[in-house]
């Protein structure tokens, strides 16, 4: 038999699965013993955040999906009789709607926490290419939820972004014919976007599933963003980390709470509660919130070709940031120079958000375009080159050294006091 | 990874069999048990948004008016996505389901258990045995070897009350539940 060592766990019947598959030895060393830098702090709880707000995701998802209808006679009319007719519809489509936002909340605080602490430098290059992936996916995921209730916005901005790709010489009508399924945005479109967006959060579930193991290899990153250098640096992932994300989620859960019950349209576009007229555009175009940065650069470019490179450019440079960035110090801790142009970052894209909402003309355009100027400028050309030229700040001699007297140098095996008063 | 530090065992941490349940085990047990109550009231929207919604529930009662139905003649009408035969019956047909002698029935029943007055039959068109649609509504159709209804699937035969009488069927027509809102309507469900 393949047990020749002694069992593992107190209850048989876990150990002769576990014999067999090892879930529960796994299980036991990815979420109990695995070894966190004690001193991360909450902007590490974004990951579990995310993680979370996917399967809450998913879960609405399907049970709305048990009752929405992907034909563009009714599926307006589908989404009116879940929020008024279906048993907690109104909840549940709230907290769908809603949860989109949140989602992408976390995913962004989740991003910018990555950049400011170098998480994406090696070894977590892969790791942070994953990232980007799923942050793909879920653009193309929630763009196709938005079109669903074949509202003016849904239906307006399905044109739009589905037209982007007629800019593409030769092949782009060809491609967005084929996007179709005909000759405009219609019920062909509809139903494949139904099928799409049914599908896509569980391949965004499986590179989640690599996402995690990538991490697991490298072990996390911390806030000094140094290699742990023993027991004396890490705590066990349960009880801390279990209770620390725990405790973040519940907060989280508030501030999503919030919106689904005091204000569950704010985040949204009246202009969608008008059922879709493909011959009435609406005055102002406007994506969900998520979209506006992007949405910004694409009309930066005067160019139509030149703004949908730019567009997909603007993700692809997120892409590549493993290689841009030459600085071999990871955290802006002790980054004295960069770590300012972050925070420009930080502004650049809550400005490029604003001017993705506001209307294609001046002074808006002329913002947009020094904004987007900025971005390019962040990512291609003052990471390369402040990395070679900035001094840090020198690093701590490990991550406990800091705070524990005598060098935080303690005998590997002996246990921490708990909860005892110091 | 390198080991870490590990402040608690796996599990509680009372003596064993000298102190009694601690007080982490308590912490443990009433955590597990507000846990539990905070995924039962999360799960419960999920499932109950799989129950009948307020259209099919509004569905799930409709008012019939009987006044253009002749003695002899019957309607049918959809109820709950199923037939439901409403037969005028007949001096004879009425005094035809009196007669019989209930105890030799497969599924005893008294006629006057079946109806509310006794010259309006109203039942769930579907026969018990496989759910086939009996026929006997029109004048045309089949009705039996008792007057009633006579289902073409497995050979049933209905009476003038609706009771099986000969053939594979376990059951009765079902009725179903209605009451008469006014000499001429009833609200069926």
């Amino acid at each position: 038999m393949a047990q020749g060592h002694t069992a593992k766990f107190q209850n048989p019947v876990v150990n002769w699965i576990d014999s067999r598959l090892p879930i529960f030895t796994m299980l036991n060393h990815e979420y109990n013993e695995y070894p966190m830098p004690k001193n991360v702090n909450y902007l590490w709880a974004f990951g579990a955040i995310a993680g979370i707000m996917l399967v809450i995701m998913i879960a609405t998802g399907l049970v709305l999906a048990m009752q929405y209808a992907a034909n563009t006679a009714i599926a307006f009319e589908s989404v009116e009789r879940i929020m008024r007719d279906v048993n907690y519809g109104w909840l549940l489509r709230y907290v769908h709607a809603n949860g989109a936002s949140m989602f992408f909340i976390a995913v962004y605080i989740h991003l910018f926490r990555g950049l400011y602490y170098g998480s994406y430098k090696a070894p977590r290059e892969i790791l942070w290419m994953l990232g980007v992936v799923i942050l793909l996916l879920m653009m193309a995921t929630a763009f196709m939820g938005y079109v669903l209730p074949w509202g003016q916005m849904s239906f307006w901005g399905a044109t739009v972004i589905t037209n982007l790709f007629s800019a593409f010489p030769i092949v782009g009508d060809p491609i967005v014919t084929w996007l179709w399924g005909g000759f405009s945005v219609d019920n062909p479109t509809l139903n494949r976007f139904f099928a799409l967006h049914f599908l896509l959060p569980f391949v965004i579930l499986a590179v989640v599933v690599l996402h995690v193991a990538a991490l697991h290899v490298s072990g996390s990153n911390n806030p000094l963003g140094i290699e742990p250098k023993g027991p004396q640096d890490t705590v066990p992932f349960n009880p801390y980390v279990t209770l620390k994300d725990g405790f973040a989620i519940v907060v989280f859960m508030i501030f999503y709470a919030a919106f689904v019950f005091f204000a569950p349209n704010f985040m949204g576009h009246p202009d969608n509660y008008i059922p879709a007229n493909p011959l009435v555009t609406p005055a102002h175009i406007v994506p969900e919130w998520y979209f506006l940065p992007f949405y910004a650069i694409l009309r930066a470019i005067p160019d139509k070709l030149g703004g949908v490179l730019a567009m997909f450019g603007a993700i692809a440079v997120l892409f590549v940031l493993p290689w841009l960035d030459t600085s071999r110090v990871r955290s802006c801790k002790f980054r004295p120079i960069y770590r300012q142009f972050f925070w420009v970052l930080v502004f650049d894209s809550l400005v490029l958000g604003y001017i993705g909402s506001r209307p294609a003309e001046q002074p808006y355009i002329l913002i947009g375009q020094i904004a987007t100027a900025y971005y390019f400028f962040h990512f291609l050309i003052l990471l390369p080159i402040l990395g070679k030229l900035e001094r840090p700040s020198p690093l701590p001699a490990s991550i406990s050294e800091p705070v524990l007297k005598g060098g935080g140098r303690v005998a590997a095996g002996a246990h921490a006091k708990p909860m005892e008063k110091a | 990874m390198a080991t870490t530090t590990h402040p608690s065992g796996t599990g509680a941490h009372a003596a064993p069999g000298g102190e009694g349940p601690s007080r982490r085990d308590f912490l443990y047990l009433t955590t597990a048990a507000v846990g539990a109550v905070g995924v039962a009231s999360a799960a419960w929207p999920f499932i109950d948004s799989m129950n009948p919604a307020a259209d099919t529930l509004a569905l799930a009662s409709i008012d019939v008016d009987l006044a253009p139905v002749q003695e002899g003649q019957a309607i049918t009408v959809t109820w709950r996505g199923k037939p439901v035969f409403i037969r005028h019956r007949t001096a004879k047909e009425i005094e035809e389901a009196r007669k019989v002698n209930v105890a030799e029935l497969r599924d005893p029943e008294p006629d006057d258990k079946r109806v509310k007055k006794p010259q309006w039959l109203v039942m769930v068109g579907v026969c018990t045995h496989l759910g086939c649609i009996p026929l006997g509504q029109k004048p045309t159709d089949p009705r039996g070897d008792y007057d009633g209804w006579f289902c073409p699937c497995h050979g049933s035969h209905y009476d003038t009350a609706g009771r099986i009488r000969k053939g594979p069927a376990p059951a009765n027509l079902v009725v179903p539940q209605y009451a008469f809102t006014s000499d001429t309507q009833i609200k069926l469900g």
